[in-house]
């Protein structure tokens, strides 16, 4: 077998019934049909969690998985990929988060850290270059993660590079966060809740071993270039001192910004929590992640009635999330809400439309003042940091809503299916879209239930037309391929989407890294493979799974948006038909969203098209 | 050329790291690079820059003379070093380092793409040669 140039070579697999501890070369085949990162961990999940399983039981796996790219010299090469069979939806789930995780894991020399079964009591995994270990995590256990992370620091070498879940994660709320680096989160679809049905309490890495580039001379100098091109974009400077919170103005101008549980699209205190009063009212550091010219992570130190605490972020989707839908107008509040949730280990993006969800349900008279043991309501903190506190402990009225929304309305029951704003099982991120059918369609069809991170299309709607339908399936799936792809690489994607950093970049560094002569075609095409299978995947896993589980949830299309720029707009059951059967069409699956033989055979995928009898 | 750094506006990429284990060892591997960025977190959210400013001690502490003066800067000489590690020990900022793959320890030897490929400014030369983004 040839050299991998790009890879650290090795998967890691470990048991944690037995405590055993396997190594593996990684196969070539592997990387040139999956890639890494997402890819690894869609093929793996598929292999080698049987169908059926439990997303809590020991037969579950937690993925961990960098990209063939992560840790290389080149603009936001720090990204890592955690997959498991998701808790909150039933079918697959994925979750990548940023710090400096990634490139330590390559350092170490792994490809893939492969974790199964369950250990008796609590445990941290140890990998220090070869030596892997399982020591005992007792001490840290009930710790937040970002308390834990710290302490875990301490013990073992500031060298480490640790990834924890806090007590959400350990009572196995269904979405519970992996947290890295004193803020970062992989934090959606559960992936946090699989580590803490395993008792893993961490995760800390180091590694000291090159990644062997296949031209190191030219990796430099394209690396330069990559980087004094991202320096001379106009976005270097204007997009950098906001972050991802930048955007905030942008989406209540265009009348998207989630607001009281999705009710609207438009919050009147938004100047309130936008960038610049981030930037200007409580900001400590910007806070890169490895190898990022631009760096979104703004570091933090808020003080409100609750007490003063640092914090990274707010960042926008939790700024939507918890500010506007929960109709919190103060930066410093968001910040407070968005550091309990941290370091209980509770994903804002869920845990916002939850405590929304919760909210609506009390103010409609679903959850009475008795059963939540405290008035819920929109705009006040002490509302929101008790919820938050009840859903990690799983007390009282937290027990309900630490399942999820769609799993709390079915509990519940008198209409409150219809507060309940999510796809699939999974709550939609921070956009609101009535009046933004490519975004619309976005969440509908992201793999992993409604996230915006697979398409990000609410930029095109407005770019192109937001009354016309034409088009957006389209776009949809272009945007599916590309930006899962930064994930499958090991790749942060925002030099791309914030400062328009040019793809063809990624295209001619990759065969200077790995030695594999790929064009960005061929590497679009195994993001389309990646695609259909994290699809046949939920198919394979969730009785009846196509076209039905597919739609928003009522109020995108019973209610018209109520106030702001989008009032009045809204879309019909017909437009949304529209919109799945182009997007069904281009994609080559049949009228009920199930991919046909065809294609899947076309797409290399022909163990899949037999096991879904296709 | 001379680093000048400004710990307050450093996010912590380590851009600086790779890019001096590629400049200098054709490797990429922060771990063999010259210059190290430590963050202080949770509280107080700093990072800081550990770096050389050539002030000499572990030219006039090797008992073998294997660092080298030129041009501004020290530099070990692996074939003559006898990886003692006095120099480690002596060098006040802690920036002489060692590699497991390595036998003589290295440092900085101001080749400067670190305060060039800073995006930041967090590094940048205190004689201005190199202009400040
Ligand atoms: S843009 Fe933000 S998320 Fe992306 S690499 Fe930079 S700091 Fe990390
Ligand atoms: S000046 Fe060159 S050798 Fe010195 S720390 Fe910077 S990159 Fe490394
Ligand atoms: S390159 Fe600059 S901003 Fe990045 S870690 Fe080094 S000194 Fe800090």
């Amino acid at each position: 077998m040839s050299k991998l140039y790009g890879y650290g070579g090795t998967i890691l697999r470990i048991d944690l019934t037995t405590g055993e501890i396997r190594k593996e070369p990684t196969p070539e085949k592997l990387c040139r049909e999956y890639l890494g990162g997402r890819g690894f961990v869609a093929k793996l999940e598929w292999d080698e969690v049987a169908p059926g399983t439990d997303p809590l039981s020991p037969g579950n796996k937690v993925i961990m998985a960098p990209g063939p790219l992560s840790g290389v010299l080149l603009p936001g090469s720090g990204k890592c990929e955690f997959g498991a069979k998701s808790p909150q939806t039933g079918g697959y789930g994925d979750s990548n988060v940023g710090g400096h995780l990634a490139p330590e894991v390559k350092y170490a020399g792994y490809d893939a850290v492969i974790i199964g079964g369950a250990a008796a009591k609590p445990t941290v995994i140890v990998i220090d270059d070869d030596k892997v270990t399982l020591v005992d995590g007792s001490k840290y256990w009930g710790k937040g993660c970002i308390e834990a992370e710290a302490m875990i620091k301490k013990d073992f070498g500031e060298d480490f590079q640790v990834a924890t879940i806090g007590p959400a994660g350990e009572n196995l709320v269904k979405y519970a966060i992996i947290s890295h680096d004193f803020g970062r989160q992989a934090g959606r679809t559960g992936v946090g809740t699989v580590l803490g049905s395993k008792k893993v309490k961490a995760i800390a890495v180091r590694g000291t071993k090159s990644i062997p580039l296949a031209q190191p001379d030219k990796v430099y100098e394209k690396a330069k270039q990559m980087f004094d091109r991202c320096f001379s974009l106009p976005g270097f400077k204007e997009w950098t001192p906001y972050g991802t919170a930048g955007v905030t103005d942008w989406v209540n101008e265009v009348g998207s910004f989630p607001t009281k549980n999705f009710w609207t699209g438009y919050f009147e205190d938004y100047k309130k929590i936008n960038g610049p009063s981030l930037r200007e009212r409580i900001l400590v550091t910007d806070k890169a992640c490895f190898n990022c010219p631009i760096p979104c992570g703004k570091y933090s130190k808020t003080k409100t009635s609750k007490g003063e605490v640092y914090v990274e972020g707010p960042e926008y989707e939790t700024i939507g999330m918890m500010g506007g839908n929960l109709l919190l107008g103060s930066i410093e509040e968001i910040a407070y809400v968005n550091y309990v949730a941290d370091e209980l280990g509770i994903d804002t993006i869920s845990g916002g439309g939850v405590l929304a969800f919760a909210m609506e349900c009390f103010e409609k008279g679903v959850i009475t003042e008795r059963e939540a043991g405290r008035k819920l309501l929109f705009g006040d903190l002490d509302s929101a940091c008790y919820l938050l506190e009840k859903i990690a402990k799983r007390e009282g009225i937290g027990d309900v809503l630490a399942d999820g929304v769609r799993a709390a309305a079915a509990k519940l029951g008198k209409g409150s299916e219809k507060y309940a704003i999510h796809v699939k099982g999974l709550e939609i991120s921070a956009y609101e879209p009535r009046y933004a059918p490519a975004m619309m369609l976005a969440y509908m069809t992201a793999d992993v239930g409604a996230h915006h991170n697979r398409a990000w299309a609410i930029t095109y709607d407005v770019q192109v037309g937001r009354d016309t339908l034409e088009g957006k399936a389209k776009r949809v799936i272009e945007l599916q391929h590309i930006r899962p792809l930064f994930d499958t690489l090991g790749l942060c994607r925002l030099q791309w989407v914030e400062i328009g950093f040019e793809l063809s970049h990624y295209a001619e560094l990759f065969p200077l890294v790995t030695g594999i002569n790929y064009m960005w075609d061929d590497l679009l095409n195994i993001s389309e493979r990646i695609w259909n299978l994290t699809r046949a995947y939920s198919i394979r896993e969730i009785e009846g799974f196509g076209r039905d589980h597919d739609y928003p949830p009522p109020r995108f299309y019973e209610e018209k948006v109520p106030t702001g720029p989008a009032k009045g707009k809204g879309l019909t059951m017909d437009d949304l038909n529209r919109l799945l059967d182009d997007y069904y069409a281009l994609r080559g699956w049949d009228s009920k969203g199930i991919p046909t033989g065809r294609k899947l055979r076309e797409l290399g995928l022909d163990y899949v098209a037999e096991a879904l009898g296709r | 050329m001379r680093i000048g750094v400004n710990n307050d506006v450093c996010s912590g990429c380590r851009v600086c790291e790779v890019i001096c284990s590629l400049r200098q060892f054709k490797e990429n591997n922060p771990k063999k690079a010259a210059i190290r960025v430590k963050g202080h977190f949770p509280a107080p959210g700093k990072y800081e820059i550990k770096f050389c400013d050539q002030c000499g001690e572990c030219f006039n502490s090797c008992p073998v003379g294997a660092i080298k003066e030129e041009n501004g800067h020290y530099r070990i000489e692996p074939d003559e070093c006898t990886g003692c590690l006095v120099c480690v020990e002596t060098c006040p900022k802690g920036v002489v380092f060692t590699h497991p793959d390595l036998t003589a320890p290295f440092k900085c030897t101001l080749c400067g793409d670190c305060l060039r490929y800073c995006p930041t400014n967090a590094l940048y030369d205190l004689d201005g040669e190199v202009a400040k983004r």
